[in-house]
């Protein structure tokens, strides 16, 4: 064990644990109140950047934070030789920070930053290994789809400022719901949108299993326990807005029901200890979204219980099979077996939690799943259908926890190519308190009632109560309960036979991953044609086409409105101001005739020195002086790039010319008659008067031009500066590729 | 280039180039001149001694590289707005001293100016130095 890594890595945990202890501390005094801050962010368009603490954003900060504190202790000895690790704290850090952000907001705009940078860390967390082709192409997908998912609920959060008046959240909430305003279908279209591919509802599930490229650590904590928890809350936060309505019923308890299915089965047949896990993590989502499809009070409540058991024992499980995975170096279920001598803690944190997935008593998953085949028994329509989708996601989900409970433990033990012994005290911490709180919940009623259920669900619901309790005495509930463990645990004798009519039914489907697929190449190659035409390498094309565009736009415009006027041209030019002139046309006709190169640059100098007495003419010394330094520079700069260039060999054909000609005519003759219109157009001279008299008196400069460029106006010469150095870096860097390529 | 008359000329005439420059650069806030003509001045004294002698020359009179000079002119240029934050004031706010040095008042401006200056002379030498250093 890389001991000095651990203890820094314990350091680390220092900060989430008291983020934890406060916001553990604040559950008892919450109650149904609130307290927050805001702070003034864009004012003209209400968006401020608030934080608010209520019942739910406290469940969730407790839970992020809790098991944050976990992970961190976890990664400490399990990341301790990782070749990453410095990057994987400051991604999980900005991740934590993240997310509490998130379930805080009091702003829509909040929200949505935060939201956004929670897909943005995932991403780096997922692709941590990035020198694995599979982990970067996992990342992307998974950045991708919640990406997407994050702009159309963008939208969907604008309009609804929009439908009701003000982003403030809580302002929102208690403004009732908007069901029936106009805009309604399309913000629950974009909104469900945003939270379904966050919390990787059918068809944006894909991303969700792939996901476990991450390291263990990543996988317990974003992509179980917290993040896709993001569009749970969100539908959860949004309810008294958008909720009450058929289209949010039937809409929400579709997909979370397809979903809940969808995982469900889909777990049963991996392999991958991680995956099996990552599915029946969908199939909860899937529940949970479920649940606050049907939005009665009962079924809230069971959605927060349900949040918080799955939280507790799949974190565990993700951990334990971490330490399974470092400590025989296999996830594969089929190489695992007779694990239980060798580590007994871990077997007991892995029977507990899965205990707890089965919804066994005495642990706090039982007191879930009976909480949401009470609240179903209890719904207004479909009451049937919605506890038959339940029973039979429950009851696989039975299946898997007993796979996972029996086979790596009570299996015949396998050969492995190293001595497994049990993990050391910093990587079982973790597993072994989140089975513990599992059980801990359980047996606390009152105090968890109220205090952690009851002041969510009354967030959303507005009623403040919650019945949550270990027995409620033989009724429907319990015998469904029953039912789901007996079914459960035939499915489980029967898996095999399961896997097969599973894999056959599945083979002929289109699956969203693969339109997924389809949509990228198409997308690829979309790209790729368009490339190729419009930036096919030359730079005369593309000087051209902004040529062309320019003079249309400019030339379009000033006909249509009639615009362009000349000026009388009078007095008559002075016999200097006329040789000026001369000199500048002669350049320009020295470039465009050249034969060779260097009198093409030369001529181009000499039409810019031309330009430049111009400027020292008429009274603008600075533009003169930096116009000749300038000129002399790019002169050189130009000669040196077409010095090492052969000769003209071949010069453009009759056509070519005559096209180009016909552009560059008719873009220098628009922009005259531009140049020469505004002459005629009465300019108002406030902004530079008043410049030129505060120059001297509040900036101490005579020199107005340059009191503008390093004082007025500085923060345009700091972008322009910004601006220089790309284009000077980039410059080169090419330069030095080149002469590292000829061998220097 | 093996001319002995512009390495002559080079010689002699860098120098004034460069003092030519400050004077610009000390001058920009009450005549014409400033942090970019100043600069230019420089990225051209330093062109004159590549071509006369060698770019391997010129970068051994730098001694720095000059991209570092053009990133240390942006540093500058970028935190000289940050003196006002200290009181108060938005980014780049002009703070001045109270005393001025032969007439020359110096203060946050003046500090972005020479941010400017250091970064015209990065950007120009650097990118004209690697243009002479290219081989066919």
């Amino acid at each position: 064990m890389n001991r000095r890594a651990v203890f820094s890595g314990l350091a680390r945990a220092a900060a989430p644990l008291a983020l934890a202890a406060y916001f553990a501390a604040e559950l008892a005094d919450i109650g149904d109140g609130a307290r927050g801050f805001s702070y003034e962010w864009v004012p003209a368009l209400g968006i401020e950047f608030a934080l608010r603490l209520d019942g739910l954003s406290l469940l969730f900060a407790v839970l992020i934070s809790g098991i944050g504190a976990l992970v961190f202790m976890y990664s400490a000895s399990y990341m301790s030789h990782h070749a990453a690790r410095g990057r994987f704290y400051i991604l999980l850090y900005l991740f934590m920070g993240a997310m509490l952000g998130l379930v805080l907001a009091d702003n829509l705009i909040t929200l949505i930053v935060f939201w956004e940078l929670t897909s943005i860390t995932s991403y780096g967390l997922i692709s941590l290994e990035s020198q694995r082709e599979s982990a970067r192409s996992a990342a992307l997908q998974a950045l991708f789809v919640t990406g997407a998912g994050g702009l159309a609920l963008l939208a969907g959060f604008v309009l609804l400022g929009q439908a009701a008046g003000t982003y403030q959240i809580s302002e929102l909430v208690a403004g009732g719901s908007l069901a029936d305003d106009d805009l309604y279908l399309p913000i629950l279209a974009l909104v469900l949108l945003g939270a379904f591919t966050k919390s990787a509802q059918v068809p944006f599930h894909f991303w969700l299993p792939n996901a476990m490229e991450a390291p263990t650590p990543v996988s317990a904590y974003l992509h179980s326990a917290t993040m896709v928890k993001a569009g749970v809350y969100l539908l959860a936060r949004l309810m008294p807005v958008l909720g009450d309505s058929d289209e949010w019923f039937y809409a929400v308890s579709g997909i979370g029901a397809a979903t809940m299915l969808t995982g469900a089965v889909l777990a049963l047949a991996q392999t991958d200890l991680k995956r099996i896990l990552a599915y029946s993590t969908l199939s909860i989502l899937g529940s949970l979204v479920f649940l606050l499809g049907i939005g009665t009070h009962d079924t809230v409540v069971a959605a927060m219980v349900l949040l918080v058991a799955h939280a507790c024992y799949k974190a565990a499980l993700f951990l334990a099979a971490g330490i399974i995975d470092h400590e025989t170096g296999t996830r594969d279920i089929r190489e695992l077996g007779g694990l239980m001598r060798a580590m007994p803690v871990t077997a007991a944190c892995v029977i507990l939690a899965g205990l707890s997935m089965a919804g066994i008593p005495v642990m706090f998953g039982f007191i879930a799943k009976e909480s949401v085949y009470e609240a179903l028994l209890h719904a207004d329509r479909l009451e049937t259908l919605l506890l038959g989708a339940a029973v039979l996601a429950n009851l696989l989900m039975v299946a898997v926890a007993l796979i996972l409970i029996i086979q790596p433990f009570f299996g015949p033990k396998r050969a492995f190519d190293r001595h497994v012994h049990e993990a050391d005290v910093w990587m079982l911490a973790g597993p072994v308190v989140l089975c513990f709180a599992s059980v801990l919940l359980t047996f606390m009623p009152a105090r968890v009632d109220s205090s952690l259920f009851g002041d969510a669900t009354g967030q959303i619901t507005g009623e403040f109560a919650a019945k949550v309790s270990l027995w409620h005495g033989f009724n429907t509930a319990l015998a469904l309960s029953g039912l789901t463990a007996g079914l459960g645990l035939a499915a489980y004798l029967s898996r095999n036979h399961l896997a097969t009519v599973l894999s056959r039914g599945a083979s002929g489907a289109v699956s969203p991953e693969q339109s997924y697929n389809r949509i990228m190449t198409a997308l690829a190659k979309a790209a790729e044609s368009i490339t190729k035409l419009i930036q096919n390498g030359y730079l005369r094309l593309y000087f051209s086409v902004l040529l062309a565009a320019a003079v249309l736009l400019i030339a379009g415009t000033g006909l249509a409105k009639s615009d362009f006027a000349l000026p009388d041209f009078s007095p008559a030019p002075r016999i200097e101001e006329l040789g000026v002139a001369l000199v500048t046309l002669a350049g320009a006709l020295m470039a465009v005739g050249a034969r060779s190169r260097i009198i093409a640059i030369i001529g181009l100098g000499l039409a810019g020195y031309g330009v430049a007495l111009v400027y020292a003419m008429f009274g603008a010394p600075d533009l003169a002086m930096t116009q000749i330094l300038v000129e002399t520079l790019t002169v050189l700069l130009l000669l040196f790039a077409f010095y090492r260039l052969p000769r003209f060999a071949v010069y453009s054909r009759i056509g070519t010319r005559a096209r180009d000609a016909l552009l560059s005519i008719a873009a220098g003759t628009t922009i005259s008659i531009l140049l020469l219109t505004t002459l005629t157009v009465d300019q108002d001279r406030t902004l530079s008067q008043r410049l030129s008299e505060i120059s001297k008196p509040e900036a101490y400069g005579s020199n107005v031009v340059n009191v503008i460029l390093v004082d007025f106006r500085a923060l345009d010469t700091l972008g322009e500066i910004t601006v220089l150095a790309a284009a000077a870096v980039g410059i080169i860097s090419l330069l030095r590729m080149r002469r590292r390529r000829s061998g220097e | 280039m093996n001319s002995i008359i512009l390495q002559a000329v080079a010689r002699f005439f860098m120098p004034v180039q460069l003092l030519f420059s400050v004077f610009l650069l000390l001058r920009g806030h009450n005549a014409p001149g400033g942090g970019f003509a100043a600069g230019l001045v420089v990225a051209a004294a330093l062109a004159l001694h590549a071509i006369a002698f060698s770019p391997a020359a010129t970068r051994q009179l730098m001694r720095v590289e000059p991209v570092t000079v053009a990133g240390v002119g942006l540093l500058i240029a970028l935190s000289s707005g940050t003196i006002g934050l200290f009181g108060g004031e938005p980014y780049l706010t002009g703070e001045w001293l109270d005393f001025s040095v032969l007439s020359v008042k110096f203060g946050t401006p003046f500090l972005f100016d020479v941010g400017v200056y250091l970064l015209v002379i990065g950007m120009a030498a650097g990118v004209l130095l690697s243009l002479m250093e290219v081989r066919s």
